[in-house]
């Protein structure tokens, strides 16, 4: 079974995109080539972007399934309408009048059940794209991208997760920001959740949120400051306070903001910005023994 | 009256500093967080609550063990993955991922599942000393965000039809997903608030194509211009090309930052700041177009 870890913030552009692929870069370095990333910001996709050396391998249509109603079959009884909690089906049955809003329709499948008469049909409709990248080491990036229009983000994540390689040892998670179900799709299964903020109030406040969705949850996690020295020291005392774990504090500097802006990755950074990535992954990978060892006793 | 609504697709380039500066140039504006999901701009503004709301999310299912046959019907019709066995055998339900839709509940032959309505959020009216200010707080790992979204901006516009305000000033969520299509909606105005990365130019591209299928005008902002000199020209070019207005280019200083962890917004801050005049600037700006 793979290790599962999330990377999440409440709060956006704290750097969670910029963890996720270094954590993925220096785990292949340090631990093991059998790791897959997968992007599950799937409104925002923008892991492939730190790639060098990224070829297409695969790309694959998502959809949902949206009901179709044939006119000729339906006897205007409403129990689909009833039955769609919703409210993605109109009935009007003195004027024969039948209407599926794809928008509001969450492919429950309620409506296929409640009818008799077989009138209804289900048609794929596509909410967006998964993509297979192989990017030059590890087992790949795996993407999953929203189509613009599409409010079915979640259902987009929950469809790429299926499309996961379960032979690797790691996956990699890349949550999207917020606390809503989107984030829970993303972090669910996961056995570690890397929770990236940044120490000023904005960050802080959706830290607490999403710390609250961790232990609703129940999920082990661990916090990773960025950006320090850039706000105020509450962060850290929220953390001692409620002793969570401090994965490791990464600080502002001009020229870190600069390496995140063009993209840049692993090797490229100086020394000392690696250093912390490298501490991380160094933890989690502790984490990982222990995790195994309960799995196997 | 006029609906403005600040997006940047990515998130963290600075939407919700660049509202509270925003609203505290303004006359006569009701404001409205829209980022319900993680929302921030109360941190600014300080609202003094005048009335609150439940907001009913719709409702999630529970088994009762004591019905339950353990035939397994729910567990195979639930498109959610909702319905989980336990260790122990038998069936219950995650919560966290149940949508609502009854399903389970209209087939159950033995009626052992009941469903409740879920009021985990709940929304404010308020008082700030920039005006009237409607915002939410949802419980973690809710759904229908952009259900919350609608409602909360109906009742600003609402609010601002009985004062007679000539402005709404909605802060956005990031993305392009629910929240954000609710957003949208039915606004007069984008102010797209991106920043010199390659992540903020691909977000803002993607956040474009959405408002454009919204038909609603956008004028662009290219916050911490400075952190990246040639990202920021391509995102000038990449407005250029697509007919968008630079309102201004912000750059990069940590009195953003300073006046975050004071509770102030930059305008009251650094009043006789550079940036603070620019912010008067930009909204003249918005209100000329």
């Amino acid at each position: 079974m793979s290790y599962k870890i999330a990377i999440a913030s409440g709060k956006g552009g704290t750097g969670k995109t910029s963890v996720a692929v270094n954590l993925y870069h220096f785990f292949v370095q340090r631990v093991t080539n059998n790791i897959q990333l997968l992007d599950c910001d799937v409104e925002e996709p923008n892991d492939v972007l730190f790639f060098k050396t990224k070829e297409l391998v695969s790309e694959q249509v998502i959809n949902q399934k949206i009901p179709k109603i044939d006119e000729q079959v339906c006897v205007f009884c409403r129990k689909c309408s009833d039955w769609c909690e919703y409210n993605a089906i109109t009935i009007i049955p003195p004027v024969k009048f039948v209407q599926v809003n794809d928008v509001l329709c969450h492919s429950c499948g309620a409506c296929v059940e409640s009818c008799k008469e077989g009138a209804l049909i289900e048609v794929e409709h596509p909410i967006g794209k998964v993509t297979n990248f192989d990017i030059g080491a590890g087992k790949g990036l795996l993407e999953g991208k929203l189509r613009i229009g599409s409010a079915m983000q979640t259902m987009l994540i929950k469809e790429l997760k299926k499309c996961q390689d379960t032979e690797v040892d790691i996956v990699i998670y890349d949550a999207p920001p917020g606390t809503s179900c989107s984030v829970v799709e993303s972090v669910i299964d996961a056995d570690f959740v890397v929770l990236v903020t940044e120490p000023t109030p904005f960050g802080l406040n959706d830290l607490k949120l999403t710390v609250n969705l961790m232990l609703e949850l129940g999920k082990a996690f661990g916090i990773l400051i960025n950006k320090s020295g850039l706000g105020s020291d509450d962060t850290l005392k929220y953390i001692n306070n409620n002793q969570f774990e401090l994965l490791g504090e990464i600080p502002f500097a001009r020229d870190f903001a600069k390496y995140y802006a063009e993209g840049k990755l692993g090797d490229q950074l100086p020394k000392e910005l690696a250093l912390h990535f490298e501490k991380v992954v160094e933890n989690i990978n502790q984490k990982m023994f222990v995790h195994e060892g309960n799995h196997h006793s | 009256m006029k609906e403005i609504t600040i997006l940047s697709g990515k998130g963290g380039t600075g939407k919700t500093s660049f509202t509270a500066a925003l609203s505290a140039v303004a006359q006569n504006a009701v404001l409205c967080d829209n980022d319900v999901d993680a929302a921030d701009l109360h941190l600014l503004l300080h609202p003094k609550i005048n009335s609150e709301q439940v907001f009913e999310s719709g409702c999630t299912a529970s088994i009762n063990p004591d019905k339950c046959i353990n035939c397994g019907l729910c567990y195979s019709k639930c498109r959610f993955g909702a319905v989980v066995q336990k260790d122990v055998g038998g069936y219950e339900i995650n919560p966290f991922l149940c949508e609502g839709c009854k399903l389970c509940q209209r087939i159950c032959p033995q009626q052992a599942i009941s469903t409740e309505i879920k009021t985990n959020n709940s929304w404010f009216v308020s008082s700030t000393r920039f005006g009237t200010m409607v915002h939410a707080v949802m419980g973690p790992g809710e759904e229908n965000s952009g259900r919350l979204v609608s409602k909360i901006r109906t009742r600003a516009k609402e609010i601002a039809k009985e004062i007679e305000a000539d402005f709404i000033i909605n802060d956005g969520p990031p993305g392009i997903g629910c929240t954000a299509i609710s957003s949208l909606s039915g606004t007069n105005l984008v102010v797209l608030v991106t920043e010199p990365t390659k992540s903020g130019l691909s977000d803002a591209g993607r956040l474009i194509e959405l408002i454009r299928s919204f038909k609603i005008p956008v004028l662009g902002i290219i916050n911490k211009y400075d952190l990246n000199d040639k990202i920021s020209d391509e995102i000038e070019a990449f407005f250029e090309q697509n007919h968008i207005p630079l309102l201004a280019k912000i750059r990069f200083d940590k009195v953003w930052v300073e006046a975050l962890v004071q509770g102030q917004t930059l305008v009251e801050y650094a009043p006789d700041s550079d940036i603070a005049s620019l912010m008067k600037n930009i909204w003249n700006k918005i209100i000329e177009n």
